[in-house]
């Protein structure tokens, strides 16, 4: 995967959440302190328990989607190579399968304008409450992500006052809802993502210096040209980290779609839940898992070859 | 200036701030609304409705059958799982940090991956690992903290890192100067500038931990944490306590993050005024 020099790859933004590119900042000194060796030994716990509890596990994953689908979880199953698993499993599951990027993409969409705005006015018009506000953004986090969706199924339920308002409004029609469709869907998604846009967002534009901005306005550019030509291209790393840490998640969620949608709107994350624990069917499973994978991994590659930070893959 | 530029300066100063408060408010609806029906006294089995006022969900938290035990169990894991991750997550920051050794690079490369990997791979890679290995009958409380302990170790090591590398080594140097053994700068002058990026680690891994169902419920079995507690009533009709849990974490959360936000501050007058007395005396 990597072919550019490590260090790029790795160095945290100030949210530390997430890859930013354009960081070429050299790593700080480095003392070794201690034995030659300490680092060695400071690393092998944790290293290990990755290696042991993360890769082992894709390892398995990979096996596990390659078992002859003739198997049960009961019986166990045999190592036969069936790539033909993949084949079915898309076959069968592929609208799912879609609806799960589209839906993400969405999501992913509706996160940006949202979090650009919030992202925007904490970076430079909240002046002494900033801080104040970052812990508002994150708050909401702290109340059960369960709880909080449960909670949009009272707002948007079929005779609750948004509904009614808009069955007034005559934007919804009289038998028309906005649970269980798409629309409620998205809308979860973007709102339980949110965060993860907005942070990495915030992170770019507060580094932004504001003489940038000015020099443009001195060189008679209106605050639109000032915002399209400077603001919006120094925050692209922001945007490429946000867009990542919510389309990703996204795509492989399934409350959302479980609480606010019906099965009509139902996600791949809903059939890999469903076909492990309500039909056992592991070889199906782990299959559907790893396309889910494969389709982003090779989505996120070619995104950041586009989004111009290369340094990244 | 032209009327054209006030105005979009206007617009500049005023509508984005005005914007930007509006989504922060669409964050906190549900919040709100959660809250609000933790005093609801349903009258029917319609439980998306405020009926009435009452206090009784607040008196009586653990009334629904097997809510509190679920909660206890998310507490106890979270809490084994945030020490484990915490302890073997600070070790690898101050080792990526602080240490030159081969293999640091695809090291910084593995640390990364969990969080990229939807929840749902992770989880059921998990599963597959601990199927084959036979665990497969054995899904409970050890094979959740194994899980929880995976997701929780790179946003660790993440947030130790970010802090370290963000460290003056200034201030080493100067103990060191001033004759200090290296167990004695350790001590006295690294772990404490590193303690609260260790803090912080902890709650973001214990809430991560405390929240997480999709990674959970594939590798939890028979074992029922809070998340799956939830979503099992979901399909029934939730008891209005689930929105008292709920607040409840809420405020405990919100008053540590405010607590410790407020503590830094008044550390940095104190660190000013005292800086100030000792130049006046001077």
């Amino acid at each position: 995967m990597t072919h550019q020099p490590q260090e790029a790859l790795v160095e945290p933004d100030a949210v530390g959440l997430g890859p930013s590119g354009e960081d070429t900042t050299p790593p700080p000194p480095v003392k070794t302190r201690g034995g030659r060796f300490t680092g060695y030994w400071l690393m092998l716990p944790g290293a290990l328990w990755l290696a042991v509890f993360f890769l082992v596990p894709f390892y398995s994953l990979i096996a596990m989607s390659l078992y002859d689908p003739e198997g049960s979880a009961l019986t166990g199953y045999d190592m036969t190579w069936h790539f033909a698993n993949y084949v079915d499993a898309i076959q069968s599951y592929w609208r799912p399968l879609l609806r799960s990027f589209w839906y993400a993409a969405l999501a992913t969409l509706g996160c940006f304008f949202l979090g650009y705005v919030l992202a925007y006015a904490i970076a430079f018009k909240a002046g002494r409450w900033k801080n104040l506000m970052l812990v508002l953004v994150i708050a909401p986090f702290f109340t059960s992500f369960l709880i909080r969706t449960l909670s949009w199924k009272l707002i948007l339920a079929d005779d609750g006052w948004i509904v009614n308002t808009l069955q007034a409004l005559q934007i919804l029609g009289p038998d028309g809802r906005l649970l269980a469709t798409s629309f409620a869907v998205v809308m979860g998604l973007t709102y339980n993502f949110l965060p993860f846009m907005v942070l990495p967002l915030f992170a770019s534009l507060d580094k932004i210096d504001n003489r940038l901005i000015e020099a443009a306005g001195d060189l008679y550019a209106s605050p639109a040209r000032g915002f399209f030509k400077v603001t919006l291209p120094l925050s692209m790393p922001g945007v490429v980290a946000g867009t990542l840490l919510t389309f990703i998640p996204a795509a492989g969620d399934y409350i959302n779609s479980e609480l606010l949608g019906s099965p009509n709107q139902r996600m791949i994350g809903n059939v890999i839940q469903n076909l492990f624990t309500n039909q056992g069917d592991y070889a199906a499973a782990g299959a559907l898992s790893m396309t889910l994978m494969i389709i982003i991994t090779i989505g996120v590659v070619l995104y950041i070859r586009r989004a111009g930070t290369e340094d990244l893959v | 200036m032209s009327p054209l530029h006030k105005l979009g300066r206007w617009i500049g100063e005023h509508l984005v701030l005005a914007l930007g408060l509006l989504v922060l408010v669409y964050m906190f609806v549900p919040i709100a609304i959660v809250a609000l029906m933790s005093f609801n006294d349903p009258t029917s089995r319609n439980v998306y409705k405020f009926d009435g006022f009452t206090l009784h969900n607040w008196l009586n938290p653990c009334e629904p059958a097997g809510m509190c035990s679920s909660v206890v169990r998310s507490v106890e894991i979270g809490l084994l799982a945030t020490l484990v991750a915490t302890i073997l997550g600070t070790l690898a920051a101050f080792a990526l940090v602080r240490h030159r050794f081969a293999g640091r690079g695809p090291l910084n490369t593995l640390i990364i991956l969990p969080m990229a990997a939807p929840e749902i791979v992770l989880g059921s890679s998990m599963l597959a690992l601990f199927v084959s290995a036979g665990f497969g009958g054995k899904l409970g409380f050890w094979t959740i903290f194994i899980a929880h302990v995976t997701f929780c170790l790179s946003f660790v090591i993440i947030t130790v890192r970010a802090r370290l590398s963000g460290l003056d080594d200034n201030l080493e140097q100067a103990a060191m100067d001033l004759y200090a053994t290296e167990n004695q700068t350790f001590w006295r002058v690294t772990f404490p500038l590193v303690f609260p990026g260790i803090l912080g680690a902890a709650l973001l891994s214990f809430s991560l931990s405390f929240d997480d169902f999709i990674i959970t419920n594939l590798n939890a079995g028979q074992t029922v944490t809070f998340p799956m507690y939830v979503w099992g009533v979901a399909q029934r009709g939730i008891p209005m306590q689930v929105n008292v849990i709920g607040t409840a974490m809420f405020l405990i959360a919100v008053t540590i993050v405010l607590g410790s936000e407020l503590a830094r501050r008044r550390q940095a007058r104190a660190a000013v005024a005292s800086f100030v007395r000792n130049v006046d005396a001077a």
